[in-house]
């Protein structure tokens, strides 16, 4: 793979940009691999890059039924940020968070992360109190949060409407090292790392079944013909129920749409993220000057990547009480992702019934901020059977009742 | 937008009238039951790509809850049916059969 560089621009400069090679190759399935990851979006990919960089295990295939990031990897409103109450999701978001941080040097592929700073508003007294005690956990989590007043929140967005009379802006909670990313970007960088370690990465491949032998899987069926395994890695999101089911076991998890919608393209007027968890509302202006709004999910299961239009409007007209400017803006886009929701909330990253098979799922409405942390945990534990960073998050959780709750808890948009 | 008739009242309700309750037809296990039933009804979820069958309330109208088939693909809706019931009703199951040839229910675990 030829790196890219500053040096690398200038002689393509000079040779009308010829040189430029295919990111990551166009390949066909072998016959056998040593470990199979279906589902090529930012958490298959980065699950198969830190197999390949930690653990030495690149004789690995990444099957996607679509195109590479072409599901919620290229939905989301790509928010990053670690300001979760519970240990174990500190954790692990803490851990992407600073895997973002030097993404681009490590995969050699500018993901346009920008650390601008993350703003949770506190809009009730229950808020002020939660994130208060997120901001104390946080402290003892070695997770760099604040909790700012009203005077700090309008310095830093000039645009806010302190006083609304239905949504007051009481403080917030602050967290000045989270920010976005380009989260095409953070998949075509992973599949380049991947492709030049000798993985194949496999796209319009759909999985039709799952080959079991024994207590064993030892390969899937594709659409591209049957492929051998030692290990499988399931890391499909909304689609991991019929994944689950063709694997011969069940999850706890059901598939809801989730909205995000953009405005036209303005001057840039905002430069951290804001998040409204009372009103189902987050907004951030992309490079190109959109105003990137995040809606609420539906509340019944659905698989159709729209969404219902009162959320849209409930988001709206909530953010246009807060920031008034917004209000002439116009929309030009609005689509909806397939999130896969548990039931506390947290995502599933486990063993599973079937010895070799494992998940990595459930990550919800939050899923792009921990798709590198999730990556080197999920890799750990395929690789070694066990991981410090997913040990909470395995399936017999729901069994035993050892949740990580956040969905009441911490100030989680849902 | 999801329309959905409340079969108690009769009244075609629009989602912002509706509340959803998630899956229907769950069996209710308590205490003395065993642990993988107590798992399966609390958090198990069949969650289909396609035929669905659930629970949902007329909550800004008369109150009840009531049941419906539905398609999550489609959002086709095959029948809204009375709550007070285990299985989904034989007209239902006819009207889904002619809809989606080859659908089976799934046995619940």
């Amino acid at each position: 793979m030829k790196r890219y560089s500053a040096f690398a621009l200038a002689r393509e400069a000079f040779r009308n940009h010829q040189g430029w090679e295919r990111a990551w190759r166009d390949a066909q399935p072998k016959k056998h691999y040593d470990a199979i990851i279906v589902g090529a979006g930012g958490h298959g990919l980065a699950s198969a890059y830190y197999l390949g960089k930690n653990h030495g295990i690149r004789n690995v295939a990444i099957i996607e039924k679509g195109w590479l990031g072409g599901g919620n990897t290229g939905r989301n409103t790509t928010i990053i940020r670690s300001n979760y109450l519970q240990d174990p999701s500190a954790a692990i978001y803490e851990k992407s968070r600073s895997l973002y941080e030097t993404l681009s040097q490590d995969l050699n592929y500018n993901i346009m992360y920008s650390p601008r700073g993350v703003m949770m508003l506190a809009q009730t007294e229950h808020e002020v109190r939660g994130y208060r005690r997120t901001a104390h956990a946080n402290a003892l989590q070695g997770v760099d949060t604040t909790f700012i007043s009203p005077k700090k929140v309008k310095e830093l967005v000039p645009i806010i409407e302190l006083k609304g009379p239905r949504y007051p802006v009481l403080g917030a909670l602050w967290q000045e090292r989270a920010g976005t990313a380009r989260h095409d970007a953070v998949a075509w960088g992973y599949a380049r790392a991947c492709s030049d370690m000798g993985m194949d990465v496999i796209q319009k491949c759909e999985v039709t079944g799952i080959q079991r032998e024994g207590g064993r899987v030892t390969g899937v069926s594709t659409t591209k013909g049957d492929i051998g395994c030692n290990k499988l890695g399931i890391v499909v999101a909304g689609h991991s129920g019929h994944l689950a089911e063709m694997a011969g076991f069940r999850l706890p998890i059901e598939s809801v749409a989730l909205q995000a919608l953009v405005s036209e393209p303005i001057k840039p007027c905002m430069d951290v993220v804001v998040m409204a968890n009372t009103v189902h509302g987050y907004m951030s202006q992309s490079d190109k000057g959109e105003m990137v709004i995040g809606g609420g999910a539906d509340g019944y299961n659905n698989y159709t990547q729209r969404g219902s239009f009162h959320h849209i409007e409930e988001t709206v007209r909530a953010l246009c009480e807060t920031f008034p400017m917004i209000s002439r803006l116009k929309m030009l886009r609005q689509w909806g992702g397939i999130v896969d929701m548990t039931g506390d909330r947290s995502p599933i990253l486990s063993k599973t019934p079937v010895e070799n098979v494992f998940i990595n799922c459930g990550w919800g409405t939050g899923g792009f901020k921990a798709i590198p942390g999730s990556g080197w945990g999920f890799a750990e534990l395929m690789a070694k059977g066990h991981s410090p960073l997913t040990e909470a998050f395995g399936l017999e959780r729901f069994r035993e009742g050892r949740f990580v709750d956040e969905s009441v808890a911490a100030g989680v948009a849902h | 937008m999801l329309i959905l008739e409340c079969p108690y009242c009769g009244v075609k309700a629009d989602e912002t009238e509706l509340h959803p309750g998630g899956e229907a037809h769950l069996t209710r296990f308590g205490p003395g039951s065993s642990d993988d039933a107590f798992e399966s009804y609390l958090f198990m979820r069949a969650n289909p790509k396609g035929v669905h069958f659930e629970r949902w309330r007329h909550a800004h109208g008369c109150g009840k809850w009531f049941h419906a088939a539905r398609c999550t693909v489609t959002l086709e809706v095959f029948g809204t049916y009375s709550a007070q019931t285990t299985e989904p009703p034989s007209d239902i199951i006819e009207k889904i059969a002619a809809r989606r040839p080859g659908w089976a229910k799934e046995s619940q675990a």
